[in-house]
């Protein structure tokens, strides 16, 4: 089963290297990670996606909770949370074609945020399915670079309380 | 949560001393101090002069080991056998990677240690600098924390995180690498009282609902057991597991970390389970209705890997500081996180005597038409017999260590241990080469008690040039060598799973143990027969300073009972009854 983790950390040098060590010498899974400051610059949040039944997730958080640098795990619940990724796509497009792009993007709610002469930046938002269709659509041009930010996640305001795990 | 720091013993020339700028090296020297450490093994190198400067003229003894691995081990021993934290020191580059099995192996059994190695400057950091070495890197996965120090003014605090994060919670290994930058640059010194550590979270006191659900299953358990571990020796609750055993008339059966964890000599001891563990203790974890395990970890030595055949009829409650141990191998009906000293003491003033007379004549019965037995009728001596006689040298009272193999799993057999603290084994990561340095520190932290390293011929050439601290530091440990001429644990496994191709286990040729201690001034005999044996085990013990006796044993004999891996716990080759 899909899980996301939300994991308060230390903000200091190679708490990604150590999350991510910890995650692989337990022989878990890592989906996607992403890191970034938090309103605090002492510390960070990772947004960790990752598979496994509840008791492996459990261990996992558990695990995690050992690391000093760990200040607090969070289980966050599918239904009741917030996810984005955001991508950025590079296709090979001749100018003639540019409209077509417009046209396909636009129910996306993406956007191109770069042009020149044969090719398009394309940045689009969301769940992860959202990011996927876009890319079936544009395959059909010649995408000629993905970038993907990997998840982060919030729980919903109407969340009282995550399970701190 | 931090301890206080005594300042009495800090003189006043030294505050004096402290009101000028100190160099990172002397700040580093001080904090060891506060923490009060006496004695350092390790080995110098360009990294770490300016420390080794400071030494020179420091307080603090050092002893200089001939393997970094051999001083690691040695700070494992000092710290296994005193339960303060060791602290090693070495070089860059390949001194701290020479630390590398000595950090792991006090990871998986959770010793204290501080690990302090020198790096390359800063400004060389990253380039493949002469000796350079990531260690925090390297380390990161064997270490329950690590530093790399960037800022001489965070020396005092990164010291002492270092020894509260070593030595409370589950105990283990934390490193600090300092640049050479940092130890040359300067700093007024000042030690931090108290600290405060964001992330890090020890366990408090059990809730009073848990102890009520331990209560309520031991109430309705017919056939209830314990399995005690290394968690009991480390966290000294020996005394408080005897009175939780006796008040509710539970058996103990003790793992390998956690022998003298219960006194062999008492009437509710089972012995060891597991892979060689005794027909009782095996028996009475797949039968019991009841398992408590307290500070132990259900490592597969014990369940055979096979959760789906371990303790299946029983409500399995389990007792640990560290919550990832929880349900980490085997689901469990209810648990007590915390310190087992602290959880056995609320645990024991209200406990009750269980209602299991019928299931206690029966493990009595077990025992006593099961023992450990092995077959004494051949011209060798026999390794069983030679423990069987440093046991009876010392009744229990000796420290012991060990290295890894089948005399290790005779000596946790074979030698009664009565006190914790007492038996000094790589149990987790099943290091050679750990046996012999370990009980130079050990000697060094409790000199008043015997110290004697029981170590295989094979295990004992990994680590045998730390004989050289023996006679320049006069330390009087004794090492007995079970010396089948094999890697017996290896050959062992040949002749049972491949049908006695023995491959590369042959040890015959090797060196001269005597020629070899007497190399290094140390007085050695040779045993091939059990008055020979006696007679040098006696002179040995008797004589004043280090000796080594060499036993030849055996070389054929196996360790028994056996259970192979993958197999169910009652699966035992019981060998030669
Ligand atoms: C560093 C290391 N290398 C390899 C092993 C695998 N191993 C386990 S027991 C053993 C044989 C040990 O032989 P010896 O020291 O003579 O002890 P014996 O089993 O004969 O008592 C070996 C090679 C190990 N445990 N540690
Ligand atoms: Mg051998």
């Amino acid at each position: 089963m899909r899980q996301i983790l939300s994991v308060l950390v230390n903000n200091q040098p190679r708490v990604l290297a150590r999350v991510a060590s910890l995650i692989g010498q337990r022989n878990f899974n890592i989906e996607s990670i992403s890191v970034g400051e938090t309103e605090n610059p002492s510390f960070s949040r990772m947004v960790i996606v990752t598979r496994g039944d509840l008791p492996t997730i459990t261990q996992v958080a558990k695990q995690l909770n050992k690391l000093i640098d760990v200040i607090q795990v969070e289980q966050l619940e599918k239904e009741q949370t917030v996810e984005r990724e955001l991508m950025l796509i590079k296709v090979e497009v001749p100018p003639d074609k540019r409209t077509e792009i417009t046209g396909i993007i636009e129910p996306f709610r993406a956007s191109i945020v770069d042009v020149s002469p044969q090719s398009l930046v394309v940045q689009v938002t969301g769940e992860p399915s959202k990011l996927e269709a876009m890319i079936e659509l544009l395959r059909p041009y010649t995408i000629l670079e993905v970038a993907r930010t990997g998840i982060t996640a919030v729980a919903r305001g109407s969340v009282k309380k995550a399970a701190v795990l | 949560m931090a301890p206080q720091v005594e300042t009495s013993m800090i003189q006043l020339v030294e505050r004096e001393a402290e009101k000028r700028e100190l160099t990172g090296s002397e700040i580093l020297l001080r904090s060891l101090i506060r923490e009060k450490v006496e004695v350092i093994f390790g080995y110098p190198g360009g990294a770490v002069l300016p420390i080794y400067d400071h030494l020179y003229k420091g307080k603090i003894r050092h002893l200089l080991a001939r393997h970094e691995q051999g001083a690691i081990h040695a700070a494992d021993g000092y710290a296994r056998a005193t339960g303060k934290p060791g602290v090693v020191l070495a070089t860059s580059g390949p001194g701290a990677t020479n630390l590398v099995t000595g950090i792991a192996t006090a990871m998986l059994d959770s010793v204290p240690l501080v690990c302090i190695t020198g790096n390359v400057a800063q400004n060389l950091l990253g380039t493949d600098a002469f000796q350079e070495a990531d260690i925090t890197g390297i380390t990161m996965p064997i270490t329950k924390h690590n530093y790399l120090v960037r800022d001489v003014k965070e020396l005092p605090s990164i010291v002492k995180e270092a020894f509260i994060i070593a030595t409370t919670g589950r105990p283990g290994p934390v490193l600090i690498d300092i640049p050479k930058d940092v130890s040359n640059a300067k700093a007024v010194f000042s030690y931090p009282v108290e600290l405060e550590i964001p992330g890090y979270k020890l366990p408090g006191k059990p809730d009073p609902a848990q102890l009520e659900k331990l209560y309520a299953a031991i109430s309705e358990a017919k056939k209830p057991v314990i399995l005690a571990g290394g968690g009991v020796v480390s966290s000294g609750a020996a005394d408080e597991l005897r009175e939780f055993a006796e008040k509710s008339g539970i058996p103990v059966a003790t793992t390998l970390m956690g022998l003298g964890g219960f006194s062999g000599n008492h009437p509710y001891w089972l012995g060891m389970p597991g892979m060689h563990g005794t027909y009782a203790a095996n028996h009475a974890l797949l039968e019991c209705d009841l398992l408590i395990g307290i500070g132990v970890r259900f490592d597969d030595r014990v369940t055979m890997g096979r959760i789906d055949e371990f303790a299946t009829r029983a409500r399995i409650v389990h007792i640990d500081i560290d919550p990832a141990e929880i349900g980490k191998n085997v689901s469990t009906w209810t648990s007590i996180v915390g310190d087992v000293k602290t959880v056995l003491q609320a645990v024991n003033q209200n406990v009750l005597q269980s209602d299991s007379q019928a299931w206690f004549e029966k493990l009595q019965t077990w025992r006593k038409d099961h023992p450990l037995v092995y077959q004494d009728n051949s011209p060798y001596l026999k390794p069983q017999w030679v423990i069987e006689e440093i046991y009876r040298s010392t009744w229990g009272e000796a420290i012991i260590s060990t290295d890894v193999g089948q005399h290790q799993m005779w000596v946790a057999q074979y030698y009664r241990f009565h006190h914790p603290r007492s038996l000094l084994t790589s149990g987790g990561l099943g290091t050679m080469g750990f046996g012999f340095p370990a009980a130079i520190g050990a000697k060094l932290g409790v000199p008043d008690r015997p110290v004697i390293a029981v170590t295989g011929d094979g295990g004992f050439q990994m680590t045998s040039q730390e004989l050289a601290l023996l006679t320049l530091e006069n330390i009087p440990v004794k090492v007995a060598i079970i010396n089948n001429r094999y890697l017996g644990m290896v050959r062992q496994w040949q002749e049972v799973f491949y049908e006695k191709r023995y491959c590369d286990v042959d040890l015959t040729g090797g060196p001269d143990f005597l020629k070899l201690s007497e190399a290094y001034g140390i007085r050695a005999w040779r045993a091939k027969t059990k008055e020979e044996a006696s007679q040098a085990w006696k002179e040995a013990m008797e004589h004043p300073g280090p000796a080594v006796v060499d036993f030849w044993v055996d070389p054929e004999e196996n360790v028994y009972p056996f259970v192979a891996p993958g197999s169910r716990l009652d699966e035992m080759v019981m060998g030669d009854e």
